[in-house]
């Protein structure tokens, strides 16, 4: 047929000319260019205002425009000078006296000094201040323990506390706690979250609307210049997609790999890396009303849930084993002599019988994502079915992330037996005194979904948060460990080990206890 | 003519404020909100009724439904919470690559869909008409998603011919070049699905087209055969096929949401998922309108198109 052949001879001239026009020189586009290094986020960015954000994806790219007063050592959760050089608390923990780093400047030319750290705080936290309206701030709360901040000098800064506050410290270091350029604030307003000036290793070049923020090196940076010429933070929010850029080499470092996609980096052209963080992964036991009302029935389940196999097998060792409330992360304050529980259902089996409980009915509340959850659905199935071999019924009930916040947040009371849950924090504080308290019963503000509560917990916690010395701190936590964990209102189940993978031409890259993403020594050929 | 278009728009204009009711009802009414989305894990009731009091969330539903859409008639979409910059900004600067998305993808099934239908038909029972019909099933039968990954694992990351995702090169990019070597994935696999539908139905069109009797009284008289397919034919069997075209379009439209996910295309679709993830009320709400109106008006397009092509259709 005239017909036909006609067709064939068009479209086999129209793919060879798409092919030579489209194929020839793509193998080069995969390229990056060296001292370029090229990031695959997992989600756009809100803004580049530390005060404004919350999500761990933005503060990736903050930490390395910004500083704080304070930041975290390199690979450790202990807090060192960083534009502050010095500070003096006061004996009765309530007032701070930061000494500040003479000769920094802004990116945009403006000086840092004392007044700068008191318009940071004040727009934060002061309701009437002029550029207040360029929040919200919802984290603001990390500083809400602050009564004032002064400038004592040009180069003094002084915080008075409305009550000793003992994490303040690692809060500072926190991104939240980073200092932003007033004068960049008044000229930008609103918009200042999008045109982003701070005093850190690399400048803010521009925002590519849902492609790519870029940063470049900055020469001056006090603690000596970067070595990489630029970073590219690129949003890939889908997992596999991320995957596939690095795997084609169109991106140099990628973070958040999907347990399943880790073998796929295990040649020589790639480097895995992995940390562990102040990650908890737990399930909540209602320990108001049924059978989780009773300890016996708490540690059964302990003891039924076998913990090794959700790290080794459901996580592909992406996580450790949890052993109580909190993460080893926090390394001056955890507790090295406490062993997990171990996984073993004749033991379960014999304390339920020791309750005398039978076949207990559980209802559990699953999650099908969300930040920290890790692999959510696929943990509570294993758990079910642990659960279920000791004696346990147990029926699941699924929501999505938003959802599930709204049913779990405000109790479990009438409605579920146990829910899963994951925190990540800054501070052995944070976790412990917003979900172990009974002063932080759903009702009162808190977190403790579960109504645990141990008046010698509750006093301990409120201790150790007026203590402003470190050793004594990390004893009250010690203490509070143990209880928590022989009174176990949660089954303690794994702390998340983050991990990045790297290119072959990436050096000098670690990840942090902390989860920040920190560039300024990273090389690239 | 002219005043069966305006009695078209006008008749649109229910259909609009019924979308803004739709939408804003579901999003008052989807459990979750924007102020625990935001916080996390630090969304403690006190935390929330503040920032939600920053938000503006603290009125009444009602009345925060006719503010918006009192806003929304002066062009002022709001601000998206998660992105911080004003609704219609994002919409429109999306908007632009969803539609050299989705139209690439319209044009490719539009044109191939029809030439394959035609062919089929044209050569009822051959091989050729056999091979396409089995092609047709399969590429009606494929995922778009799941074809766009297979393809970036082909193409991509296999063979580097194309890059993985976005819409132009990190770094060096810009330029037609650059914009076509992004595309071609995508847009083809978007396309697939649309375009065996265009085939199927342009094969049934045509045939039904071809057993009538001015095509035999055409062959009759000795014109040629390609001129009596591709003329007189196709002409006639485009008034069925035009209509089909136009519900392509909304499926290559809404599609479109899974492949710029895949490919992390930086269109409108992938903004909306987000959004809803998000809880980002004004954004999904804008969102939806804005494609809902376009939609609307791509329809009336259509149907005046047929009327014009269709002298029975009664305008």
């Amino acid at each position: 047929m005239t017909l036909l052949h006609w067709t064939r001879r068009a479209a086999l001239a129209a793919g060879m000319a798409s092919a030579l026009a489209l194929g020839a020189g793509a193998p080069a586009a995969a390229q990056t260019p060296p001292g370029v290094l090229i990031v695959g986020q997992i989600a756009e960015p809100k803004a580049l205002d530390p005060a404004a954000v919350t999500a761990v994806n933005d503060f990736r790219i903050l930490m390395n425009v910004y500083d704080g007063l304070v930041r975290y050592a390199d690979g450790t959760l202990e807090v060192e000078p960083a534009l502050a050089t010095d500070w003096e608390i006061s004996d009765d923990g309530t007032e701070y006296t930061f000494t500040l780093r003479e000769g920094v400047s802004f990116h945009d030319g403006s000086p840092f000094n004392a007044e700068a750290v008191v318009f940071n705080f004040e727009r934060m936290l002061d309701e009437d201040h002029p550029y207040h309206d360029t929040g919200p701030f919802p984290l603001a709360f990390f500083f809400s323990a602050v009564d004032s901040v002064e400038a004592v000098d040009d180069m003094t800064v002084k915080f008075t506390l409305n009550e000793p506050y003992a994490p303040f410290l690692s809060n500072l270091a926190y991104p939240t706690g980073l200092i932003v350029s007033p004068a960049a604030v008044e000229e930008h307003g609103a918009e200042f979250g999008r045109n982003p000036s701070g005093t850190g290793p690399f400048t803010f070049v521009e925002w590519r609307s849902n492609e790519a923020v870029v940063i470049e090196r900055n020469p001056d940076y006090w603690d000596g210049a970067p070595e990489l010429e630029a970073v590219v933070f690129r949003p890939i929010t889908d997992a596999n997609t991320r995957t596939a850029e690095m795997l084609a080499g169109g991106i140099d470092l990628m973070v958040e790999v999907p347990p399943v996609a880790l073998s796929e980096f295990e040649g020589e052209q790639f480097t895995i890396h992995e940390q562990a963080g102040p990650h908890v992964w737990f399930l909540i036991l209602n320990t108001k009303e049924g059978p989780f009302a009773d300890k016996l029935v708490r540690q059964a389940a302990n003891y039924a849930v076998d913990k090794r196999a959700l790290v080794e097998d459901v996580l592909e060792g992406t996580a450790e084993i949890a052993a109580g409330p909190i993460p080893p992360a926090f390394a001056w304050a955890y507790d090295d002599s406490l062993e997990p529980y171990p996984h073993d259902p004749e033991r379960a089996r014999e304390l339920l019988a020791e309750a005398g409980v039978e076949n207990p009915e559980v209802t559990f509340y699953v999650t099908e994502g969300g930040s920290g959850m890790l692999d959510p659905v696929a943990m509570g199935t294993a758990i079910q079915a642990d659960l279920e071999e000791v004696g346990f019924d147990v029926s699941i009930e699924t929501y999505e992330w938003n959802t599930f916040l709204g049913e779990v947040n405000p109790g479990l009371e009438g409605k579920a037996d146990m829910a899963e849950m994951a925190w990540m924090t800054n501070d052995p504080d944070t976790l412990p005194f917003l979900t172990l308290r009974t002063e932080a019963w759903p009702d009162a503000g808190g977190f403790n979904s579960g109504y645990y509560s141990n008046p010698e917990v509750d006093e301990l916690l409120e201790a150790a948060r007026v203590a402003t010395d470190q050793d004594e701190r990390a004893e009250l936590y010690k203490q509070v460990q143990q209880i928590v964990q022989e009174d176990a209102p949660w089954v303690f189940v794994a702390n998340w080990k983050q991990n990045a993978v790297t290119g072959a031409s990436v050096e000098n890259f670690a990840l942090q206890p902390s989860f920040f993403l920190l560039l300024d020594d990273v090389v690239k050929e | 003519m002219g005043s069966y278009i305006l009695r078209r728009l006008v008749s649109a204009i229910p259909v609009l404020f019924g979308i803004t009711v739709i939408v804003f009802a579901i999003m008052a009414l989807i459990p979750g909100d924007p102020a625990t989305a935001i916080l996390g894990s630090y969304a403690t009731p006190e935390n929330v009724e503040k920032l939600n009091r920053d938000l503006g969330l603290d009125r009444p539903a009602v009345a925060r439904y006719f503010i918006w859409l009192g806003n929304m008639l002066t062009g002022d979409f709001g601000t998206s919470f998660s992105l911080n910059r004003p609704v219609l900004d994002e919409i429109l600067e999306r908007f632009g690559a969803t539609l050299i998305l989705a139209g690439t993808s319209f044009v490719l099934c539009a044109l191939f869909g029809v030439l394959a239908g035609v062919v089929s038909a044209a050569n009822q029972y051959g091989w050729a008409d056999k091979a396409i019909t089995f092609a047709v099933l399969l590429g009606i039968s494929i995922p778009s998603f799941f074809l766009g990954m297979l393809m970036i694992l082909a193409f991509a990351v296999e063979r580097r011919w194309f890059p993985v995702s976005g819409m132009y090169a990190i770094y060096g990019g810009g330029g037609l070049g650059d914009l076509l070597r992004h595309l071609v994935m995508p847009a083809t696999a978007l396309a697939v699905v649309a375009t065996g539908v265009v085939a199927r139905l342009s094969r049934s069109a045509m045939l039904e087209v071809l057993r009538q009797d001015f095509i035999r009284t055409a062959r009759a008289k000795g014109v040629h055969e390609r001129r009596v397919i591709w003329r007189h034919a196709l002409r006639a069997a485009m008034v069925s096929i035009i209509p089909v075209l136009g519900i392509q379009a909304g499926f290559v439209l809404s599609g479109a949401v899974y492949i710029e996910i895949v490919f992390q295309w930086p269109g409108v679709g992938r903004m909306l998922v987000d959004a809803i993830l998000t809880r980002d009320i004004l954004l999904v709400q804008g969102g939806v309108v804005f494609v809902a109106a376009c939609y609307v008006l791509f329809n009336i397009v259509v149907d005046v198109a047929q009327s014009l092509l269709d002298p029975r259709i009664k305008t």
